[in-house]
């Protein structure tokens, strides 16, 4: 019977240092009947708080056969108010039944008294407002008995009253908190595009030794007010070139890393999306090597 | 400091990013900078536009048949009509819509479509029994032995993922005909249907009741014994054994409460 199944053999939890996608419905019986070489799935952990039924039936099946990284996208670390004590205990079932190699979530708010608005919404950066993220972190954490990731986000607006830098205001919070960073370079470039800022000066100030993961992903172009350039995080294509070579800058820096394609909207047939995890782990591997050989020479 | 200088405070400053958000004629958050140092409506917009988008998609997905009755810009119009009054109450989407067929029954456009909320109802009661808990489904074997008098003494448990309905639509026989994206069927025969959702194992089910089938269930889920339920049930020469043994066999049930059970 369903109810009473000796949990099957799984593999190892920790990620290795290779590619990995989101795991969409669209693909998943595919994967399962193929088990196509890959280095792990992350899943988004809303998707699998629901209490039984196909999701659990099938997330097992592929956590036998793969790593998992948890990644979510609604505890709304970056709110003023308190968190949701109900949906950290959801994520920490979560934790407990599938041990992902990895959790991360996002410094963004998305939970107001109107509701959860289901976006991740920028907050400014001030002491007041670190505070209050090092205080979630810290019992996220506690809550979930393991280090958990947070990711940099994809911004269209600033806020006057910021007083830090977004690179220093990371870089305190992973002092504070004993968390990991999730460094997603997609982000960097689409905030980069909208504010002004040199990606690469970006990247230069990140506190790189604190990246345990990377995300890539496309992004839709549209324009501001001002009639400037202002790119959408809208995980719907493919990874760009100028994504490639801010990847490679960071993988040359920091070697091999578990690296999550995300294609979350307009998501395509699974051999193109593995193949781009495909060009990811190429890269990745070319990256990690080219640095060597430099380190090598000089 | 002088009050008036003082930056809003993160929270004051929340407060009124949700606030511009919630009302599209809002102007955009003072505090807001985009590029050349002051709020940008355009740029603002992404946001809004976002939340919007997102959840109707999340309708979209739990709606499919009903999207495909209605058409592409109907039900964005009216998901967009909904998502704007009500947001989730919890980051758990796939709990997100529940009252969907409520409002589309008190949407004025879509007064003609008498049978539109209760295929939503019906598609609702789908997506619940898709993530309801696992449980062990009743083998008919637990009636064996049981005489007529303990049987009509008997209560049931249902399944987490059992659903029951009843419309004075072919509401079964419409959903069954608008799946996939090919031909849709004529529903020939025009009538009031009932209808059992199960998921006994991994798929979920559906099958229409026989005539008096939901008030028996109904009856059931409101913890009736089986004598009772047959009691409540205004149909002539109801069969209350075949109507409980179809239940077993549809996986709806997870144990018969007989009078030793206490």
């Amino acid at each position: 019977m369903a109810a009473i199944q000796p949990p099957a053999p799984r593999i190892a939890a920790t990620l290795p240092h290779r590619a990995g996608v989101g795991l969409k419905p669209e693909h998943i019986d595919q994967i399962i009947a193929e088990r196509p070489d890959l280095g792990f799935f992350e899943i988004h952990a809303e998707n699998y708080m629901g209490e039984g039924g196909p999701p659990h039936r099938r997330l097992e099946a592929i956590r036998a056969s793969y790593p998992l990284s948890l990644h979510g996208v609604g505890l709304s670390i970056g709110s003023p108010g308190p968190l949701d004590r109900d949906h950290l205990s959801r994520l920490a079932a979560l934790n407990a039944r599938y041990e992902p190699g990895l959790f991360s979530e996002h410094l963004a708010w998305s939970t107001h008294d109107a509701g959860y608005l289901n976006d991740l919404l920028p907050l400014p950066y001030t002491t007041e407002t670190l505070a209050t993220v090092v205080s979630h972190i810290h019992q996220v954490q506690e809550a979930m008995g393991r280090q958990m990731l947070l990711e940099n986000p994809s911004t269209y607006v600033v806020f006057a009253q910021s007083t830090m830098a977004e690179v220093d205001f990371i870089a305190e919070i992973a002092e504070r908190s004993g968390c990991g960073l999730l460094l997603d370079v997609s982000n960097v470039l689409v905030s980069a595009t909208n504010h002004g800022f040199d990606p690469e000066g970006y990247l230069d100030g990140f506190p790189l030794r604190h990246v345990r993961e990377i995300h890539l992903a496309g992004f839709a172009e549209s324009s501001d007010d001002a009639g400037r350039p202002l790119l959408i995080d809208a995980h719907n294509s493919p990874v760009r070139d100028r994504v490639w070579d801010l990847y490679r800058l960071v993988i040359g820096r920091i070697g091999p890393t578990p690296t999550l394609v995300e294609w979350d909207n307009d998501v395509p047939e699974w051999p193109i999306l593995h193949a781009e995890a495909h060009r990811a782990e190429a890269t990745m591997v070319a990256a990690a090597r080219g640095q060597g050989e430099l380190r090598h020479a000089s | 400091m002088l009050p008036d200088s003082r930056a809003p405070s993160f929270r004051e400053t929340v407060d009124a990013f949700a606030a511009a958000l919630a009302d599209p004629a809002a102007a955009t958050p003072a505090q807001t900078r985009g590029r050349v140092g002051a709020p940008d409506a355009l740029r603002f917009a992404v946001y809004r536009n976002n939340i919007a988008l997102s959840l109707i998609a999340s309708l979209a997905a739990r709606y499919p048949i009903t999207r495909r009755l209605v058409g592409e810009d109907f039900f964005r119009a009216m998901a967009r009509a909904y998502a704007a009054a009500n947001k989730p109450n919890t980051p758990v989407l796939i709990r997100y819509g529940g009252d969907f067929p409520a409002f589309i029954a008190g949407f004025d456009p879509a007064r003609d479509l008498a049978y539109l909320a209760d295929v939503a109802r019906l598609e609702n009661a789908w997506v619940e029994a898709y993530h309801a808990a696992e449980a062990a489904p009743l083998a008919l074997a637990a009636l064996a032995g049981l005489d007529k008098e303990r049987l009509a003494a008997a209560g049931v448990v249902f399944h987490p993922a059992a659903r029951v309905l009843s419309s004075d639509h072919p509401v079964a026989s419409i959903w069954a005909a608008h799946q996939g994206v090919g031909e849709v069927a004529r529903v020939e025969n025009w009538r009031p249907e009932e209808a059992l959702i199960t998921r006994p194992e991994a798929e979920v089910l559906l099958r229409v009741l026989p005539p008096g089938g939901f008030a028996f269930a109904n009856a059931l889920l409101k913890d009736a014994s089986v004598g009772e339920a047959h009691q409540a049930v205004g149909v002539e020469n109801f069969d209350a054994g075949a109507h409980l043994v179809g239940l077993i066999e549809a996986g709806a049930l997870t144990k018969l409460k007989t009078r030793e059970d206490g």
